[in-house]
């Protein structure tokens, strides 16, 4: 499973991605993001972020969803282009 | 109906991509109306240290959201063409950032189409913006004025459904 960071989350964590596979596939997105904090607090402050924005297979979820080994996730700030 | 979406780093002619959309309205006489925005990097006003911003997108996702936008519009307004650009990286000011085009039978669909499709560009396609300055640069935080923008729509939207309905 892949998981993407971008923009000012990508920089505050330091990394644009990273992969979780076998024993430590996540089975769904709160498990997802508590592998993520167990990483560090750069990882729990982007985490607690109330406009973060997830999206699963490129599509935004809200809450938690069910994750597989081939997924994408994405955690990203508010939208800014146009 | 005829669409298109490009995410570059190339700059792009205004002139041009009108030209495009048109031929692909019904041979280009069936087009009644056109209208296009273009967005521009702003310097803010006396803001001399500003040097322009770099644009970042989260590739996939943007062409699956501007092709949802589209779909959207599509949906809502009677179209003969519909078209959008959009640049990303390094951008100085001045530097076109955005296009977008609608073509219609009449203007009321070609206008409303092409504000919609910005208004959800600027709320719902992965891209962010960051700005910079001699020695500093700082992501552009989203704008409360965006979104209240973008909500109108949706009540526009369910203001059809419940005429309908009745």
């Amino acid at each position: 499973m892949r998981v993407l960071f971008f923009a000012s989350v990508r920089e505050r964590l330091g990394t644009a991605e990273c992969e979780f596979d076998g024993e430590a596939l996540p089975a769904d997105l709160d498990a997802l993001r508590e592998a993520l904090a167990a990483r560090g607090d750069a990882f729990r402050e982007v985490l607690a972020q109330p406009n973060l924005v997830c999206a699963v297979n490129q599509a935004v979820v809200h809450g938690n969803a069910a994750l597989g080994p081939g997924d994408e996730v994405a955690f990203f700030p508010p939208v800014t282009g146009g | 109906m005829h669409r298109f979406c490009r995410v570059q780093q190339a700059d792009f002619d205004p002139a041009a991509l009108q030209a495009a959309l048109l031929a692909g309205s019904g041979g280009g006489e069936a087009a009644g109306a056109v209208a296009t925005f273009t967005g521009l990097v702003r310097r803010p006003p006396g803001d001399e240290a500003f040097t322009g911003l770099t644009i970042e997108h989260y590739p996939g996702m943007t062409e699956r959201a501007v092709e949802a936008i589209l779909d959207d519009a599509a949906q809502r307004w009677s179209l003969l063409a519909i078209g959008v650009v959009h640049r990303i990286g390094e951008l100085a000011p001045g530097a076109r950032i955005v296009w977008v085009g609608a073509a219609a039978a009449h203007r009321g669909d070609a206008f409303a189409a092409c504000e919609f499709t910005m208004d959800y560009l600027k709320t719902r396609a992965p891209f962010w913006k960051k700005e910079h300055w001699a020695g500093e640069a700082r992501w552009v935080e989203a704008r409360r004025g965006d979104l209240d923008r973008a909500a109108r729509w949706a009540g526009a939207a369910d203001t059809t459904t419940a005429s309908r309905q009745e």
